[in-house]
């Protein structure tokens, strides 16, 4: 049991798994290849997301503007292909990341450059993305049908019986996991969120590291904005509303801590993967989806409990004198 | 020969005049009249008293769980829940319309509905030592969740005449002054001498400031954040009632999305998200602000997403203005 607690990854992977198998007992045909393909290509989304927050609650932030974010950089792409549909994918693709990076900038700056608290400016920026799109738009939706075939067609290419979503989110966590475990840069993400001061005596500066991390979970979001709204075919003002507190969600599950410096791409992918099945596996165990948020809601609160535990234990008291006093006020 | 003692820490400077007006509430109070002005500039109907006091009923319900809120965030805590309090409280007082629940009833179930909710918010908090914002962004799946799975997707929309009348009356016909805007005043007055003129309210300072120090001068902190949990809940709860009895039905979408505006209130009010300071007329201003703001903007028909955009831009800018002013008048100094 302490050793689950110490390797959440694999105790996450073994409840997982549990699930897949309860659930496919119960209904064969939700443990087969297809379904499996299917609850990946649907989750690949949120699994991004979950990353580009890891990076940023590592650093003992929060982007609460992610779903208002892919919501604006989806209908600037969606709307591009409205006006020039026979564009190469590669522009659409490119205008949503561009978008994202610009609004993840702008969080950027005001957090790293103003030295305002994350939750104040990404509450903000959460509402003013969204009101953007009604700003620019005038309330006009892009339904499918004026998107083009281009702009569609391409999250729908399946390679490996895996749709390209998923293939472009393997290909984010392969990066972002390269970038957190064996660059200098991505390790003084986790030396800032441990301890700041120490950070800045060890010459990491805290400002250009969240200028960075606002920025690419903005870029994220923009890729994820293109993906949305091309998968879900329309385009308006409300996607994903509410979405980055299920974003967050899949972080505390997958073990990110909240005071930051804590965090893994392996647990980000796995809490997110969590809430999809369970999503997924509501359906098929005929429960209705109104027992969806309720459940998730206990799963996180579940989630938090476990990983509070496990990192309590974590903590190692090295002086004897301050072993001692830890006895005492005990 | 006689010398004066001298004390290590020097006595604290009296404040001039300019301190006092660049507080924040100053600043407040200059944003309150420009939106009053612009408002009665763009509209001829803004200045209208039984106008004015419609606008009441779009914040009241907000700014009474926005005092509770801010006295959460200024000891470092923050509850995202209270819109999910709000949902299943609204939730219990149908149900208990639906049984025949007589009208005391129906006024006492939703703000116990809230403690409970705010006290299991507490209790997660203080007694298992996690992170207010994880904990409550778990609890508002849970309660809006719970009221998901009661209502589906129907609505509960049979409620007795004397309930509709507290959320649709005036309590006094002249000045003509809404139920839930008397509440909130009344509250708003209980908060500010709680928290400017008692021992309780300065050592709800002393723990935002730093907990640790605040414990070891024997403040009962952890009890201290689980009673304002429970006392955050309770005026969600409030909350419910009011709204409930304003618009006579419960959807599990009731209030949704409030927790933010909410807590954008309490931050334009001049609450530091780090805790320890702020004021409860900051937050009575900043409520007034957003609420005249929005009725005035809206008396144009200016479309709610496009005004959520330009309080978005107030709350941002309002808070990086006096930085970017600090440090002007910094490297001017220098």
């Amino acid at each position: 049991m302490n050793f689950l607690l110490k390797h959440r990854e694999l105790a996450l992977s073994l409840i997982i798994a549990l699930m897949v198998t309860g659930v496919g007992i119960y209904a064969p045909a939700f443990a087969t290849l297809e379904n499996a393909a299917s609850v990946l290509n649907d989750t690949s989304i949120l699994c991004m997301l979950a990353i580009g927050q890891m990076m940023v609650i590592i650093t003992r932030g929060i982007d609460l503007s992610v779903a208002s974010n892919l919501a604006l950089s989806g209908m600037l792409a969606a709307s591009l292909a409205q006006n020039y549909p026979d564009l190469p994918v590669i522009a659409f693709i490119a205008v949503a990341i561009a978008t994202g990076l610009v609004l993840g900038l702008i969080n950027g700056s005001f957090v790293a450059g103003l030295g305002i608290p994350p939750i104040v400016v990404t509450l903000g920026t959460l509402a003013i993305f969204r009101g953007m799109i009604v700003v620019y738009g005038g309330g006009n939706q892009v339904n499918a049908s004026e998107m083009g075939d281009v702009f569609q067609s391409f999250p729908k290419v399946t390679f490996l019986g895996l749709s390209t979503i998923f293939w472009i989110m393997a290909a984010v966590a392969v990066t972002a996991w390269v970038f957190l475990s064996m660059t200098r840069v991505g390790r003084g993400l986790y030396a800032v969120g441990g301890n700041p001061v120490a950070a800045r005596y060890c010459g990491i500066d805290l400002a250009p590291q969240q200028l960075l991390v606002y920025s690419l979970a903005g870029a994220i979001s923009g890729l994820c904005g293109y993906l949305w709204v091309s998968r879900y075919g329309v385009a308006y003002s409300e996607i994903a509303s509410g979405y980055e507190l299920t974003v967050i969600a899949s972080c505390v599950i997958g073990g990110v801590s909240i005071a930051g410096g804590v965090g893994t791409v392996a647990g980000a992918l796995l809490g997110a993967l969590f809430l999809g099945v369970i999503v997924n596996a509501l359906p098929v165990m005929q429960i209705t989806p109104f027992w969806q948020m309720a459940i998730s809601g206990s799963v996180i609160l579940a989630a938090v409990v476990v990983n509070a535990r496990a990192e309590k234990r974590g903590v190692k008291l090295i002086l004897p004198e301050a072993r001692l006093a830890a006895g005492a006020a005990k | 020969m006689n010398k004066v003692p001298r004390q290590d820490v020097a006595d604290a400077a009296p404040r001039s005049l300019s301190d006092r007006l660049l507080r924040w509430e100053s600043i407040l109070v200059v944003m309150l009249v420009a939106v009053i002005v612009g408002n009665t500039a763009i509209s001829p109907y803004f200045l209208d008293i039984y106008n004015l006091s419609d606008a009441t009923y779009n914040f009241s319900e907000k700014a009474i769980v926005a005092l509770a809120m801010a006295l959460l965030i200024l000891v470092r805590d923050i509850d995202l829940s209270v819109a999910a309090i709000i949902a299943l409280a609204s939730l219990a007082i149908g149900l208990a319309a639906q049984a025949g629940a007589g009208l005391p009833v129906l006024l006492l179930i939703g703000p116990l509905v809230g403690a409970a909710c705010g006290a299991f918010n507490g209790f997660l908090v203080t007694r298992i030592a996690l992170p207010a914002i994880v904990v409550t962004i778990g609890t508002m799946s849970l309660y809006r969740g719970l009221a998901q799975v009661v209502l589906g997707d129907k609505a509960i929309t049979q409620y007795p005449k004397d309930l509709a009348a507290i959320g649709q009356s005036y309590l006094i016909k002249w000045p003509p002054l809404p139920y839930s805007f008397v509440i909130f005043l009344g509250l708003a007055a209980i908060f500010a001498v709680v928290l400017h003129k008692t021992a309780f309210g300065r050592k709800l300072y002393a723990i935002g400031n730093n907990p640790v120090a605040a414990r070891f001068s024997g403040i009962p902190v952890e009890r201290i954040r689980f009673m304002l949990f429970v006392l955050t809940g309770t005026l969600a709860g409030l909350a419910a009632v009011l709204l409930t009895a304003r618009i006579g039905s419960t959807r599990p979408n009731i209030a949704l999305g409030w927790e933010l505006e909410i807590i954008t209130a309490v931050i334009l009010g001049g609450v530091s998200i780090a805790g320890g300071s702020g004021t409860i007329p900051g937050v009575v201003l900043a409520v007034f602000i957003l609420g005249l703001a929005t009725f005035g903007l809206s008396l144009v028909n200016v479309p709610g997403i496009v005004i959520s955009v330009l309080l978005g831009l107030l709350l941002i800018f309002s808070i990086a203005m006096p930085i970017v002013v600090r440090r002007l008048m910094k490297s001017r100094a220098t």
